[in-house]
């Protein structure tokens, strides 16, 4: 028997698996001490497992434990690497490098970074949703002190070539920061071999607890600094004071832990279901896949219905499939899904456009399911679209003169 | 966002959707709003000799409120003079479907194509068209 809502919007958040919550439970009662007490068990208790969590995390990125530090999720630590760096070198300059498809952590913090006098390139994606390497090598200056490319697209899923963006940013001596909050735990990510400098991400994507995230940042070859944004009691080797969230450490380091451990098993049966759906629904008239085919994340898959409006799709069945729309109807700009348009989509496809977010606990009667309702709200909604109905006479829609409001 | 039992039993059960045969003389057709702004209504009429509005058809290209409002103002226009049709008021879409803020626009939109499809019958029939008043949310 199906269980509703069937929860398919993991690229907004993931429930936090059974054996997370069970780790921290200790942490909230019992073992309640603040890790920065130094004198007593209390204390001593939750270092040794702040101490252990950052174990977990580091080794699920491939770094050393002292290279991470703690935040309250990745929208900090965005703001830190990116903010950090630009305050940190200023000597050696103020400009950056990022893409029109970020995060809005990252986009609105560079955005700060302009009136603050820096300078910003934001490099636009190709159609498929992946950066021209060339024109990123065109970019940089001597002025360059980071590149902030993304590890994985949070609506298409788009994984970009973060090795070939570090090998060139190492040629030009400039660091490199990836906001890898949709990439870490999903698919194997080695700050090491990817040549990644700093790095956000964060662990209610990963089906830990929200409120926690972390920032990598290197310390050797090179070392890297950034200047903390908040000033307090010089926790996280003095770049991020407050006390530290024990208990969200330790569900984040426990949710790192299985993801190591499950991720490859975890991905070859989530991704049969994403390829599943995604090729059914493939077959309905007139859709389109989202970004690139093939660098892409295993349970991600995006998709516009074209002549159906994304959120009047999503009414058709969102009791019972929860998942998003590219679609911004709700808001009062109308504005459809930047994401979207920066690949070219004209606003119509991007109106149109569902994204699906497999996850850990996703079946496949799950899926069965959600193709069958999607498959017939398109064919009913559009047989309500007067686009539809010109579509079929042969009418281009683009030679209408449409009544703009 | 919730959406009223109104706006969802009009999406489920939309009334009067179709096509009317815009080349008679008697039926009038309003097309309004943009795919690039996610929503397009397209509203017909057909009128008989007494000026009775006998018929309304609607297909809506947009969210569940742009459905329902178009929905809604067909059940409203069979059965009213071409001249009453002109007084429909956006917000009276709005009470009925108790539609929140952000969704205001659906209703517009929705008079709108009324106003429109009544002013291609009326040029059709060679009427003066209707000067409409600006309506105040766009």
């Amino acid at each position: 028997m199906l269980k509703f809502p069937i929860y398919l919007d993991h690229n907004a958040t993931t429930p936090c698996d059974p054996r997370v919550v069970e780790a921290m439970i200790p942490y909230f009662t019992n073992n309640f001490g603040n890790a920065a007490s130094r004198n007593h068990p209390f204390g001593w208790q939750a270092e040794e497992a702040v101490d252990q969590a950052r174990e977990q995390v580091a080794s699920l990125i491939g770094a050393d434990p002292k290279e991470i530090i703690f935040t309250s999720g990745a929208t900090e630590a965005d703001n830190l690497a990116i903010k950090g760096v630009f305050e940190m070198y200023a000597s050696k300059g103020n400009h950056i490098i990022t893409c029109n498809v970020e995060h809005k952590a990252v986009l609105d913090t560079c955005k700060h970074i302009e009136k603050e006098g820096g300078e910003v390139t934001y490099l636009k994606v190709k159609d498929n949703g992946l950066i021209d390497l060339a024109e990123l090598e065109a970019a940089i200056k001597p002025t360059t002190i980071l590149i902030a490319i993304m590890y994985a697209n949070n609506e298409i899923g788009t994984i970009m070539p973060m090795k070939e963006i570090s090998t060139l940013a190492k040629k030009k001596g400039v660091l490199v920061f990836s906001d890898a909050t949709q990439a870490v735990g999903k698919i194997p990510v080695d700050v090491n071999k990817d040549g990644i400098d700093l790095m956000a991400f964060t662990a209610h994507k990963m089906y830990g607890p929200k409120g926690v995230g972390a920032l990598y940042v290197r310390r050797k070859n090179p070392r890297v600094k950034v200047t903390a944004q908040m000033d307090g009691g010089g926790h996280e080797r003095g770049m991020r004071s407050g006390t530290l969230n024990v208990p969200g450490i330790v569900g984040f380091g426990k949710a790192c832990e299985i993801c190591m451990n499950e991720m490859e098993e975890e991905t070859k049966r989530v991704s049969k279901l994403r390829d599943k759906l995604q090729t059914e629904l493939l077959k309905i008239e007139e859709s389109y896949l989202n970004g690139d085919k093939e660098h892409k994340l295993p349970h991600v898959t995006n998709i516009s219905f074209k002549y159906v409006e994304g959120e009047g799709l999503l009414m058709g069945f969102n009791k019972e499939i929860a998942l998003s729309s590219g679609s911004a109807c709700t808001s009062a700009s109308l504005e459809p899904s930047y994401v979207l348009k920066a690949l070219g989509l004209g606003d119509d496809l991007a109106h149109s456009s569902l994204r699906f977010g497999l996850g850990r606990f996703t079946t496949e009667d799950q899926i069965d399911y959600t193709i069958k309702q999607v498959t017939s709200t398109v064919l009913k909604l559009r047989d309500m679209s007067p686009l539809w109905e010109m579509y079929k006479e042969g009418i281009d829609l683009d030679t209408i003169e449409w009544a703009h409001h | 966002m919730a959406y009223s039992e109104k706006v969802i039993d009009h999406y489920q059960n939309p009334k009067n959707v179709g096509t009317l045969d815009k080349s008679k003389s008697n039926v009038g057709t309003g097309l309004v709003g943009a795919p690039e702004c996610g929503d397009v209504m397209r509203l017909q009429i057909e009128v008989d000799e007494a000026g009775i509005i006998k018929d309304a058809k609607f297909k809506t290209f947009g969210c569940g409120s742009a459905i329902a409002s178009s929905s809604m103002a067909t059940e409203w226009l069979k059965g009213k003079s071409i001249d009453e049709a002109a007084t429909i008021d956006n917000m009276a879409i709005v009470e009925e479907l108790h539609l929140p803020p952000v969704k205001i626009h659906c209703s517009v939109l929705a008079e709108d194509a009324i106003k429109a499809a009544i002013n291609d019958y009326r040029k059709k029939n060679g009427l003066e068209e209707l000067k409409f008043e600006e309506s105040v949310i766009h």
